[in-house]
């Protein structure tokens, strides 16, 4: 048996360590992301019951919850990624500075421009690093060498990925290791200068130091970046978001400023997930 | 000594060995390390049998063709109403049949397998398209022939010639094609397809750039064993293309031409006093291409193999 009652202390313990304990009110940031009465479903089968949710932007925004629960559904909802599966559809509103994405007439390239993702699996293609992070310029219509180099090497840069390979830009990109895998993906998605970057579990499959390099960088490209990342990690969660969704069921159970959700949670279900009750 | 071997019979020492306490004994049972040896000898066996008849025809054929293969066996036509002479014009005749078959059952294929894997709907319309590649699978060569010739030669008025052929031919191999380029098509992993979307790639941009790139290797074998099976027929191209003797290489796609397996049938069974080395020779030069093109797409699959990390 597992002694689930020190670990959960444990876990307590870091966490109030780590979050001041005077919690502010909310703060009223300028609003990216709208969502307004969301219900998805994977044929009859409802995935996310009636969200509604302010993401705000260029804050990190986690979105917590055990398996299962439609975090990531939600996420892939932000640039209609769910449109590929074949008998899922969306009701409701997704505004995007204000524009529905799920209106008639939206291009979905487009949005998925503005909006990039990393998965949870880093998957750069099976070219070179260089020709992985020239893929969404070419097909975005740049294909002036000189500009595409630059843009390869902010980009790279940006995602703190360049010191690495910056000699073997034209070596394969799966030679790399899996955190510098998943950088490089994280690199692909600057590259065509979104605005907002929803991340998936980004460092779910890495090991402790890459994961504190993926959190470095999420923290550095909060600056620019509107960022919704999904995580397992409620320490991680604790640690880089500024603002904490939890989902159980399909539903958003309590959204707040992160130091809330981990210290004085208003929903009773809130506060049995983070101190590790379930899930 | 028998005193010994009636207080240990067999079954008893096999208990006795058995490490596991607490199972029951049961007497004249053989131990689980002896039945799997006897299975595996089983198993061996059969595989054996496989090769037993490949090895067999290859290694007929080589030796008793082996001395008609000669230069001007190899590039001169056949003479002394094709007693003498070489096979050239088959060896064209095939050579131009593989080729056109491959131009235009090539590409539908890829086609077909793009749509039903990337963008069809899963369902009725999908169910019989499928149902009926499986069917086409099935057809009898001889059916193919026969569906040419009714089609390609007579209603379409193509004549006996390689187009006829190359398209009777084509639609033979093209379930080969399909289910090959759609299996290769489904092994490109789904989380390349998701990366390419999310970068804001059409579907289109992301089959044509991502997706067909990393499936062609397999759809390039599939595509060259359909081709070898399609070289080695006879029966499509009996009514279709094949000429019992021409004095001429074929000109255009709508000449008629020699084909290998044809020619080998003709010498064979409809021409009296044909040497064995001839018939054994033509019978040769027919399975080394087909082994080849067998070995092409071997070569194909394993490079690519070695090469993909994903």
């Amino acid at each position: 048996m597992v002694d689930w009652t020190s670990a959960r202390e444990n876990g307590r313990d870091q966490i109030s360590r780590e979050i001041p304990p005077p919690v502010p009110p909310p703060l009223r940031e300028p609003v990216k992301i709208h969502v307004e009465h969301l219900n998805f479903y994977y044929g009859e089968v409802q995935a996310l019951r009636d969200i509604s949710m302010e993401v705000p932007t260029n804050q990190v925004t986690a979105l917590i919850g055990p398996s299962g629960c439609g975090k990531s559904t939600f996420l892939r909802t932000l640039n209609r990624m769910n449109d590929i599966i074949p008998g899922s559809r969306a009701e409701g509103k997704v505004l995007i500075d204000g524009v529905d994405i799920y209106e008639d007439g939206i291009d979905v390239t487009q949005l998925r421009r503005r909006v990039g993702m990393v998965f949870q699996k880093s998957n750069p293609f099976p070219f070179s690093i260089f020709d992985n992070i020239a893929y969404g310029l070419k097909i975005g219509g740049i294909h002036q060498r000189a500009e595409i180099e630059e843009i390869v090497e902010q980009s790279l840069k940006d995602a703190a990925l360049w010191e690495e390979v910056k000699d073997r830009l034209h070596s394969e990109a799966l030679d790399l290791s899996g955190g510098q895998q998943q950088r490089l993906c994280i690199a692909r998605a600057l590259a065509i200068k979104p605005e907002i970057l929803l991340m998936d579990e980004p460092a779910s499959a890495l090991d402790p130091i890459s994961t504190g390099k993926i959190e470095e960088l999420i923290n550095q490209l909060e600056k620019q970046y509107t960022i919704v990342i999904v995580t397992h990690n409620m320490q991680q969660a604790a640690r880089i978001s500024d603002y904490t969704g939890f989902f159980l069921l399909g539903e958003l159970v309590e959204f707040d400023r992160t130091e809330r959700i981990f210290t004085t949670p208003s929903d009773k279900r809130t506060e049995d997930y983070v101190t590790g009750r379930f899930g | 000594m028998s005193n010994q071997s009636r207080i240990f019979p067999l079954g008893q020492i096999t208990d006795k060995l058995r490490t596991a306490p607490g199972i029951p004994a049961r007497r004249f049972r053989l131990r689980p390390q002896i039945t799997e040896k006897i299975a595996f000898f089983l198993l061996f066996l059969a595989t054996l049998t496989i090769l037993l008849p490949v090895a067999v025809i290859v290694v007929v054929i080589f030796v008793r063709g082996l001395p008609a293969i000669s230069w001007t066996f190899l590039t001169g036509a056949p003479t002394m109403g094709m007693r003498e002479g070489g096979i050239f014009p088959a060896i064209i005749g095939t050579l131009y049949l593989a080729l056109g078959t491959i131009l235009c059952a090539l590409p539908l294929g890829i086609f077909a397998a793009i749509y039903l894997t990337e963008y069809a709907r899963q369902g009725a319309l999908t169910r019989w398209i499928r149902l009926a590649i499986f069917n086409l699978a099935g057809v009898p060569s001889v059916v193919y022939g026969l569906f040419g010739l009714g089609v390609f030669v007579i209603f379409l008025k193509f004549g006996a010639s390689i187009l006829a052929g190359s398209l009777t031919l084509a639609i033979m191999i093209l379930p080969v094609i399909i289910t090959a380029s759609e299996e290769a098509l489904l092994s490109v992993p789904q989380s390349f397809r998701e990366a390419s979307l999310a970068l804001g790639a059409t579907k289109w941009q992301t089959i044509k750039k991502i997706v067909l790139p990393n499936a062609i290797p397999g759809i390039l074998t599939g595509t060259i064993l359909g081709i070898s099976r399609a070289a080695g027929e006879t029966a499509p191209v009996l009514f279709t293309v094949a000429a019992f003797y021409l004095p001429y290489l074929p000109r255009s796609i709508f000449d008629q031409a020699m084909a290998l397996p044809y020619h080998l049938y003709v010498i064979a069974t409809q021409i009296p006093n044909v040497k064995m080395d001839t018939k054994a020779g033509t019978a040769l030069v027919l399975l080394v291409l087909v082994l080849a093109m067998n070995l092409s797409a071997i070569i194909i699959r394993s490079r690519f193999r070695r090469r993909k990390k994903w």
